[in-house]
């Protein structure tokens, strides 16, 4: 049963109906057993006073047992006056006198004492006195028939009112459920009416104590999807408008080519559209980096083999070296593993070399250096290039800041860090002290540290 | 017709330099917020096209620091950013005219045209003089209903000219109408170009006013 509804209200019917049933049958067995005992005791005493009167020759022996229906005789509820029967038989066995109510058949056997009599089709509970100086005995009796009455009257004095109030107990949980579930149901209609771009904080009113953490949890979901989106929106918006300048430069560098008469114009328009295309290519597929680095789940069990790595990063850029004429220096441990995904590494160290080798002046070294440091990789990648100021340093990881002289798109170190946030590693710029930027990417290692090798590639 | 073009994208600002220069101005470039102040303070354009979002800050804080100082060169914001409140902020701003990335380079050449022509008070985009008709959109010159084919400084020379007749504009002066700085000044250039000019023309029309420079008008054919 899925329905909080239905069960709570199931719940609480059986559990009220099966403590009203219980308590039922406790107070039906209870009722019975001190109705038993005070009638049994009234029995006795109405059988020893009718066995006294007659000794004390009080009254005739004949009338004696007319006695136990008078009504101060002994007491009784009302409406069970005449419920006692007296039988008085001689020893030798003929009656003497009886009750108006006794049957006229003999009403015990047995000798003193309680016992049980059948006697057609009714049950007697019967108390026997002998009266050993009148030579008689004494028999008092209930009709067990009123007896039961006697309890069912009890039990219906009880269970009626039960009976009339269980509906109504049931209405009144069934309403009150409804009523303490409401805002539940108020929540849940707000929130379909919802548009998909409407992220305030939900306000239900009244809102019951057992509901808040549910609100609560909707509301802080609510505000951290809305950051993010913000975030996206604006970085859709800054990448879209980003794109547009490089198409303006194609489109004008297309229309020179198609407006001018003069050879060497055209072909140098030509040779910008060409460049301006590799930048361009180069920005969407960065664009691609930095939204895979951020679509990457931040799962602990990707790894990635150092080595393959920075043969993979190095190798991608070496076009952009071979047209600076840069060497790339690789140093350190370079065996061992980071535990990274293999492809969002090689983007970062790639887009870390190839910052270097943008920067630097032609036909200087990029050095790379992998060390290992307790459960730490360390690559940092140092140029000589102009460094930068602190306040580039600063907003050197945001999104399409670039530095004074770059014509870049501003993404290279928002993809890096971006890498480094999602695999737990971090990303630190400084300037060399001897001038050119050091950029360290620490990632965490898995397994052991490795022995120290050395490479220089002239690409 | 002189031109400042602020933008830090290097194909496009030297696209913007090729094409505006095709279509008769002459530009100067810079890339930055910095250059643009320095360039504004140092030399006069007829107009300024400015990008918006600038490595060292935003166009927008230049165009606020010209019209600080009462310059009243047409700005013509050149952007990416080109929704409707970004353009209205541009305008309130001080900017003449605004032009979204991408654009036409032909479309550009006609706003930043309409934009000189509007500061200096006519309404037709050809000029006259007597029987002197030029049009800068299509850097048309004709006498006397007869075309006349002029290379692009020469049609800068008569076109600077033809602005303010009667006017006379020193050699520095024309020096600087077509060359941007970026461009190297020959001695004589602008006497070549003038004496070319002259004979395309035929008389009557550029005058040499001794030891000042030159004007429109003077001695009659």
């Amino acid at each position: 049963m899925n329905s909080m509804r239905a069960r709570l209200l199931l719940v609480l019917l059986v559990t009220t109906g099966a403590v009203w049933f219980s308590a039922a049958t406790w107070i039906y067995f209870g009722t019975r057993a001190q109705v038993e005992q005070v009638l049994d005791a009234r029995l006795r005493e109405a059988a020893r006073m009718v066995s006294s009167m007659v000794t004390d020759d009080r009254v005739q022996l004949a009338s004696a047992a007319e006695a136990v229906s008078l009504p101060d005789f002994v007491d009784a509820p009302p409406g069970y006056e005449k419920q006692l029967s007296c039988q008085i038989w001689s020893m030798s066995g003929s009656l003497v006198g009886r009750s108006e109510s006794a049957p006229g058949k003999r009403l015990a056997d047995a000798g003193e004492g309680f016992s049980v009599t059948e006697i057609g089709g009714e049950t007697w509970r019967v108390f026997t006195v002998a009266n050993d100086a009148r030579g008689v005995q004494v028999m008092v009796g209930d009709n067990m028939r009123m007896r039961e009455r006697l309890v069912n009257d009890v039990m219906m004095g009880t269970l009626l009112p039960m009976s009339l109030f269980l509906p109504l107990g049931a209405l009144l949980i069934w309403f009150s459920v409804r009523r303490g579930l409401a805002p539940l149901d108020a929540m849940a209609e707000t929130l379909g009416r919802r548009h998909d771009s409407d992220l305030r904080p939900l306000g239900v009113d009244p809102m019951p104590t057992e509901l808040r953490p549910v609100l609560h949890a909707i509301n802080g979901l609510f505000s951290r999807v809305a950051t993010a989106r913000d975030r996206e929106k604006s970085f859709t918006a800054f990448a879209a408008h980003e794109l547009k300048t490089p198409l303006a430069g194609l489109k004008t560098q297309a229309q020179i080519a198609l407006m001018t008469t003069d050879e060497e114009t055209r072909s140098r328009a030509l040779a910008q559209i060409a460049g301006s295309v590799d930048r361009s290519a180069r920005m969407v597929r960065q664009l691609l980096d930095l939204a895979a680095a951020d679509a990457a789940s931040a799962e602990g069990d990707a790894h990635a083999d150092v080595a393959k790595v920075l043969e993979d990063a190095v190798t991608a850029v070496s076009p952009v070296a071979v047209l600076k004429d840069s060497r790339i220096c690789v140093t350190g441990a370079i065996t061992g593993a980071i535990s990274c995904d293999r492809a969002l590494a090689t983007t970062a160290v790639r887009n870390l070399l190839e910052n270097a080798v943008v920067h630097s002046p032609s036909g200087s070294n990029v050095r790379l250096n992998v060390s290992a440091e307790s459960g730490r990789m360390i690559i940092s990648v140092s140029d000589d290039g102009p460094g930068m100021t602190e306040a580039e340093i600063l907003a050197s990881t945001d999104r399409f800041v670039r530095g004074r002289a770059s014509s870049g798109s501003g993404l290279g170190l928002a993809i890096v860090d971006a890498v480094a946030k999602r695999s737990s590693g971090s990303l630190s710029v400084a300037n060399g002290p001897e001038g050119g930027l050091t950029v360290t990417l620490t990632l965490l290692s898995q397994g052991q540290e490795s022995p120290k090798g050395e490479s220089c590639r002239r690409l | 017709m002189r031109v400042l073009v602020v933008e830090d994208d290097e194909v496009l600002l030297n696209g913007l330099q090729v094409g505006l220069g095709l279509s008769g101005f002459s530009v100067d470039t810079v890339s930055s917020c910095a250059d643009a102040s320095a360039a504004l303070r140092a030399s006069s354009f007829d107009a300024v096209v400015l990008d918006l979002m600038l490595p060292d800050g935003s166009g927008l804080d230049v165009l606020g620091e010209m019209r600080a100082k009462q310059s009243s060169e047409p700005v013509l914001l050149l952007t990416a950013r080109d929704a409707v409140s970004d353009r209205i902020a541009g305008l309130d701003a001080g900017a003449d005219d605004y032009l979204g990335k991408p654009f036409d380079l032909d479309e550009l050449a006609a706003r930043l045209r309409a934009l000189i022509r509007r500061k200096g008070g006519r309404a037709t985009a050809t000029l006259h003089w007597q029987d002197v008709t030029l049009d800068p959109a299509t850097l048309a010159v004709s006498r006397a209903g007869r075309s006349v084919t002029l290379t692009r400084r020469e049609f800068t020379i008569l076109h600077a000219l033809m602005e303010r007749p009667g006017a006379i504009l020193t050699k520095p002066a024309l020096e600087e109408a077509i060359y941007g700085w970026q461009e190297g000044v020959e001695s004589n250039a602008v006497e070549v170009h003038v004496h070319k000019l002259r004979a395309k023309l035929g008389p009557g029309v550029v005058e040499t006013v001794r030891g000042l420079g030159y004007r429109i008008g003077g001695e009659q054919p």
